[in-house]
């Protein structure tokens, strides 16, 4: 018992560590960097932007966990972004009364029963017709921003619906509603999964799927679930996108979301290989890296230069989870390669 | 279609004696396929059927079938390589950069491939001794690359250089008044060379061996750690040489180039009839993928009321195509 | 009880020659396990060596120990009269030992004569030549009396020719010792006679060969001398010549060495009258695994599945409830006709199947003892409806204690728990779901005799508490000791049902060794005959 308590411990030190890192850098780059003001009836600050920027990110991130707790990997979820930012801003363009609230309930459901309908067919692929996951979701990553143009008509469509324009830029109760949804969705996504037994099911199939099947676990429907959920919460990080920018640019939206989502998962410390998944270290590594995104031009870097920094992260990330593969392997060596002990007498 | 045929068997004869013909099923049907777009495009659009139009598609994309060539070399091992387009980008970055700064053209070439071929070892490195994925360990190989790009300048950087431009511009004509590029000779000169090593050398059959059983490539005594971090430095190598081309073609240097094309080379490899899950594909499918998306942009160019998406969802729709086919084919096999 | 033979004649008629490899006193332990314990093996050259013995008998880990997989704890092992120590696979091929595993370990993607000459094929001007190579591999082939292209593509060929290949490049290595493990169980009967005509050649070419197999007819036929284990320990080394199947039978199963208590298990009353039956099974079969069976199940009864490894004991059980899909046959519950078309559906009609590989088929190893008691239970509510958190601890505190789980801690990662402690979390998470039907395979193997003991007596208890068992084991006296009738399996179909009244040990030894059914009808009797499994 201590040492899964210390592994689990291990596991989130780490990430949470090198946030905590990254928001030492930014005091000391700028001291006033922990100070949120109240203006107007809402909250503004640093500490907040990387709340609200990185709410798309998390987003997508929570779906990704689940998948690839299957062993799975979603790489359309940046496509389906675009698709849903599409479908919602060519709704509202389209209809008679753009401005209305009515106008953008209905076109944020629609865009959002677009992106179920893209994680059924995703998971048709992955669970029914049994293809590598990143070779089945690489079909749609491939196809979906060419779907988003035909749906915009390869025009970055911009809207004027205050509703619409409330998910990504507007308030609550001072907080930005990007924050607030994207933590709805996440305490959304831990009832789901820990207290119903969804949880344990996904977990069981991604530690060993054929134990699974015989204990009568419906991995097909479970695989299936979670491409479909997926896909939900890339639709609504799409709509946020839109919604910032009250546009939807098929081309951009969402461009490489699915890579710093995989990236967040891979930080939190759920094992690419599948298993036990943790959603608290998704969050962390989501702030992580959008604290990484806001920290380098604080410190005078380039923005752009946030990809070396990632890559950084990457390889560091992995060879901290290596100690387990060696340890995996040393444990095969030892089996094959210690030297005989009672030897040639 | 006698003209398929000819032109196919003219391959099998070269590899002839390692395999029977079904292995070439899914080459031939690309090949089919491309011939009949071709055909299409030759019916609907007046033009479309000149040789210049077909030396074009290789003309304007020397550098995806280079790229095209690299990724043959991963997959076939069973990996991937998300790294080549970024690679690309900072190849096209480095070369303008030290151009710029006055470093003799040669100089400059051989230090892109150098840096490139590096960062592909060092991936292979990573992927084989710490048994990380390929994917993660190319996607932070991608985003290292994107990020020394920056590094290098966030602007455009134009290339200037006598030996580009004239090298760029020069053009080499083919009987019946048709221009083929240098760029497009390099290219086919490299799908030449693949092809020579993956089917004449023991290095070649272990990329295949290892594809088809990484387990029985070890107790069969090949060299599985030598081929399995080669192909990730020759993938390397390739994208830069794609890279060099690539600044060839825009001429210039930019973080921005190359964006998402690894996507591309990764579903030229997979049209082209290479099984993503290794051990079975052949170089001249990939050219013909490579052929396949540049028949597509071609098509959707002549035609004028298509629109550019079009691409990316046919691109999408032959992509699903091929992977299921795959998938009943390696169900059938197992 | 019989043992080494001291001076025998060489099988070839060569004279005397010097074992090639000598193994002596190979003793090799895993955490927790003995799994060889002083082992010797000789092996001769010119001579077909069968190692007989049953699951975890020894037989795997002593093959990997020769060929250097494993390293040995104590020991020694002499080549040509040569000490060595492998520490790795290429260091005993070096030493002319080669090893062909029941899964062809080549790679179908290439021709056969790349199989055969990878690594060390020929070149000519920087290249491989190829034209060479492939005269070189048909060399090979035509010396081993085979008929195959060496041009054509490995997994063209069935998997019996993809054996033969791996043999032939074995051979070409000039192994002078080839080790064939479970090379015939894919096989049907004429590609086992191709191998065992190529295994002559070889062996009038003076390689020694050692040959694991579990058909007894095959090992008569071929072997020259066997090396019988069991329970990681040597029992006999014998001329084959000298064996029957019965005394070969009686060696490998023997009788355990440890006592257990008797258990207080009323005997099955035949007098009494035949209840309507719990579960009807009618010709269910499926190609390759298992001939159309019948099978009679009534409540609060244990029935024993007796057999040896691959005689469809197994088979029988994953078929029933449903794991693989039968081609044939159909099932009845309570008289009314079910299918059960997978697990799910053999769970909704109360069935239950603990697997034999607990590892692969069991245990999820990174979640805790209370899930995985859990999982079958969860797993037919659907993951909407969880099972509430007080049952769950209410019902994984029971069974922790009813088994004697240990640690007692419910959140315990399983794959941290002894093979004893895992199987019974495995029972629990079968017992919550309440079934009428409980199949449970080889369900104390490998865990420490305690633990046995403990399920033994809990199989009994369940029985008279009215649920149905089907209980699989390798052990007799286990089957004896728990079943009230008894289903003797031996080459994928039932070969005989007894109550278990009187009966002994003994008597289903005769049956499997096939003396007291049909005496005279297999010399060689087919072991699948039918059907030729294809790639």
């Amino acid at each position: 018992m201590p040492d899964v308590r210390s592994l689990v411990r291990h596991q989130l030190m780490w990430p949470l560590l090198a946030l905590v890192v990254l928001l030492l850098v930014n005091v000391v780059a700028t001291p006033s960097f922990f100070s949120v003001r109240m203006q107007d009836g809402h909250l503004y600050g640093s500490l907040i932007d990387i709340l609200r920027n990185g709410a798309p990110v998390l987003l997508v991130a929570l779906g990704m966990t689940l998948v690839i707790a299957t062993r799975g990997i979603d790489l359309s979820v940046g496509a389906i972004a675009a698709i849903a930012g599409a479908v919602a801003c060519t709704s509202i363009a389209g209809s008679s009364q753009e401005s209305a609230t009515g106008t953008a309930i209905v076109a944020m459901s629609m865009a959002l029963a677009v992106c179920v309908l893209l994680g059924l067919w995703n998971g048709f692929l992955v669970s029914v017709l049994g293809i590598q996951p990143i070779i089945a979701t690489l079909v749609l990553m491939t196809a979906g921003r060419g779907l988003a143009m035909l749906v915009t008509d390869g025009q970055i469509t911009t809207v004027n619906n205050p509703a619409f324009r409330r998910l990504g830029a507007g308030f609550v109760a001072t907080l930005p509603v990007a924050i607030i949804v994207a933590l709805a969705v996440l305490g959304i996504t831990a009832v789901l999964t820990r207290r119903t037994a969804l949880g344990m099911l996904i977990e069981a199939v991604g530690i060993n799927p054929e134990a699974a099947r015989l204990a009568g676990v419906r991995s097909r429907t479970i695989i299936w679930t979670v491409y479909v959920f997926a896909a939900f919460c890339a639709g609504i990080a799409g709509l946020m996108i839109a919604s910032n920018t009250s546009a939807a640019d098929a081309n951009n939206a969402g461009l490489f979301i699915e890579l710093d989502a995989i990236l967040a998962v891979v930080i939190g410390g759920t094992s690419l290989a599948g298993g036990r998944f943790s959603l608290t270290g998704t969050l962390v590594g989501a702030l992580f890296i959008q604290t990484l995104a806001t920290t380098i031009p604080t410190i005078g870097i380039p923005a752009e230069t946030n990809y070396l920094f990632k890559a950084v992260a990457v390889i560091v990330v992995c060879l901290l989870q290596s100690p387990q593969a060696r340890a995996a392997l040393s444990v095969t060596r030892r089996l094959s390669a210690t030297p005989v002990k009672a030897g040639v007498a | 279609m006698s003209a398929v045929t000819v032109g196919s068997t003219s391959w099998v004869d070269r590899v002839k004696g390692y395999s029977p013909p079904q292995r070439f099923v899914p080459v031939i049907a690309t090949f089919v396929l491309f011939v009949s777009m071709f055909g299409a495009g030759a019916v609907r659009y007046e033009g479309f059927a000149s040789p210049q139009v077909l030396v074009n598609l290789l003309v304007d994309n020397a550098f995806l079938i280079v790229l095209a060539v690299g990724m043959t070399f991963v997959i076939l091992t069973g990996g991937i390589d998300l790294s080549v387009g970024s690679v690309v980008a900072l190849s096209t970055m480095i070369a303008a950069s030290t151009l710029r700064a006055g470093w003799p053209p040669v100089l400059s070439m051989v230090t892109v491939l150098a840096v490139g071929t590096l960062l592909g070892l060092l991936m292979g490195l990573v992927i084989h001794y710490f048994q990380i994925q390929p994917f993660i360990a190319t996607l932070a190989g991608m985003f290292l690359a994107r990020g020394l790009c920056y590094l290098i300048s966030v602007e455009s950087i134009p290339i200037r250089d006598g030996m580009f431009s004239s090298l760029s511009s020069s053009t080499i004509t083919l009987p019946g008044d048709v221009y083929i590029t240098y760029t497009a000779v390099i290219a086919l000169v490299v799908v030449g060379i693949a092809a020579w090593v993956l089917h004449m050398t023991r290095f070649g059959r272990t990329v295949y061996a290892v594809g088809g059983s990484e387990a029985s490539a070890l107790l069969m005594g090949l060299r599985v750690a030598r081929v399995k971090v080669g192909v990730y430095a020759i993938s390397g190598f390739c994208s830069a040489l794609a890279g060099l081309l690539f600044s060839l073609y825009m001429l210039s240097g930019y973080s921005l180039h190359a964006v998402g094309m690894e996507l591309d080379a990764i579903a030229a490899v997979v049209i082209g009839g290479t099984l993503l899950t290794g051990g079975r594909g052949l170089v001249v499918g990939s050219l013909l993928g490579v052929l396949v998306l540049g028949a597509i942009q071609t098509f959707i160019s002549f035609d004028g009321t298509l629109s550019s998406w079009w691409t990316k969802i046919s691109i999408g729709v032959l992509l699903l195509v091929f992977v299921v086919m795959q998938r009943f084919f390696s169900r059938r096999q197992s | 009880m019989q043992t080494t033979v001291e001076t025998d004649p060489s099988p070839s008629g060569v004279g005397q020659p010097a074992p090639v490899v000598q193994m002596t006193g190979i003793s090799i332990g895993f955490p927790g396990v003995k799994a060889l314990d002083g082992v010797d093996l000789r092996l001769l050259p010119g001579e077909i060596h069968a190692v007989m013995g049953e699951n975890g008998a020894g037989k795997s880990t002593l093959i990997k120990a020769l060929t250097g997989v494993y390293s040995i704890d104590a020991g020694t092992i002499t080549v040509d009269g040569t000490p060595h120590s492998f520490s790795g696979p290429f260091e005993s091929q070096a030493a002319g030992i080669s090893t062909v595993y029941q899964e062809v370990n080549l790679c179908t993607n290439l021709t056969v004569a790349e199989n055969m000459m990878l690594g060390r094929e020929p070149h000519r001007l920087g290249r491989i030549d190829t034209r060479r190579m492939n005269r070189r591999a048909g060399e090979v082939l035509d010396r081993l009396g085979l008929d195959i292209d060496a041009r054509s593509q490995l997994g063209d060929h069935p998997i019996a020719i993809q054996q033969l290949v791996a043999i032939a490049r074995a051979v070409d290595i000039d192994a002078r010792v080839l080790i064939l493990d479970e090379p015939t169980s894919s096989l049907d009967v004429d590609e086992v006679r191709r191998l065992f005509d190529v295994m002559r050649t070889l062996r009038a070419g003076g390689v020694a060969i050692l040959f694991v197999s579990h058909f007894l007819d095959q090992v008569f036929e071929i072997s020259d001398r066997m090396t019988v284990l069991r329970n990681g320990r040597l029992v006999g080394e014998h001329l084959t010549a000298d064996m029957t199947q019965l005394s070969l039978v009686q060696e490998m199963i023997g009788r355990e060495l440890e006592v257990l208590d008797r258990l207080d298990r009323a005997p099955a009353d035949p007098a009494a009258p035949d209840p309507a039956p719990l579960m009807k099974v009618l010709g269910l079969g499926r190609k390759g695994s298992l001939e159309a069976t019948d099978l009679t199940l009534h409540d609060g009864e244990v029935v024993g599945i007796a057999g040896l490894l691959g005689s469809g004991r197994t088979e029988l059980a994953r078929l029933i409830y449903g794991a693989d899909s039968a081609d044939g046959g159909e099932v009845e519950m309570h008289a009314g006709r079910v299918r059960l078309k997978g697990p799910r559906a053999a769970i909704d009609h109360k069935i239950a199947f603990s697997s034999e590989d607990r590892r692969a088929e069991g245990i999820i190893g990174d979640l805790s003892i209370a899930d995985n008691m859990i999982l079958a239970m969860q797993a037919s509510r659907g993951w909407l409806r969880p099972v509430p958190q007080r049952t769950k601890d209410a019902l994984v505190a029971k069974y922790i204690g009813a088994l004697d789980i240990r640690p007692a801690n419910p959140q315990a990662l399983m794959k941290n728990l002894s093979g004893g402690n895992q199987q019974k979390v495995l029972l629990a998470r079968w017992l919550i779901t309440e079934p009428e039907l409980l199949i449970l395979d080889e369900p104390t193997r490998g865990i420490d005799i305690g633990a046995k003991a403990q399920i033994q007596q809990l199989v009994a208890e369940l029985a008279r508490d009215g649920m149905s068992v089907v209980f699989i084991s390798a052990e007799l006296e286990e089957v004896l000791r728990l079943s009230d009738r008894v289903v003797v399996m031996r080459d994928r179909r039932k070969i005989a049902e007894r109550d278990n009244v009187d009966l002994e040990v003994a008597d289903i030894l005769q049956i499997i060794a096939g003396e007291a059914v049909s005496p005279d009808q297999d010399a060689h009797p087919v072991p699948h005959a039918e059907e030729a499994p294809r790639a």
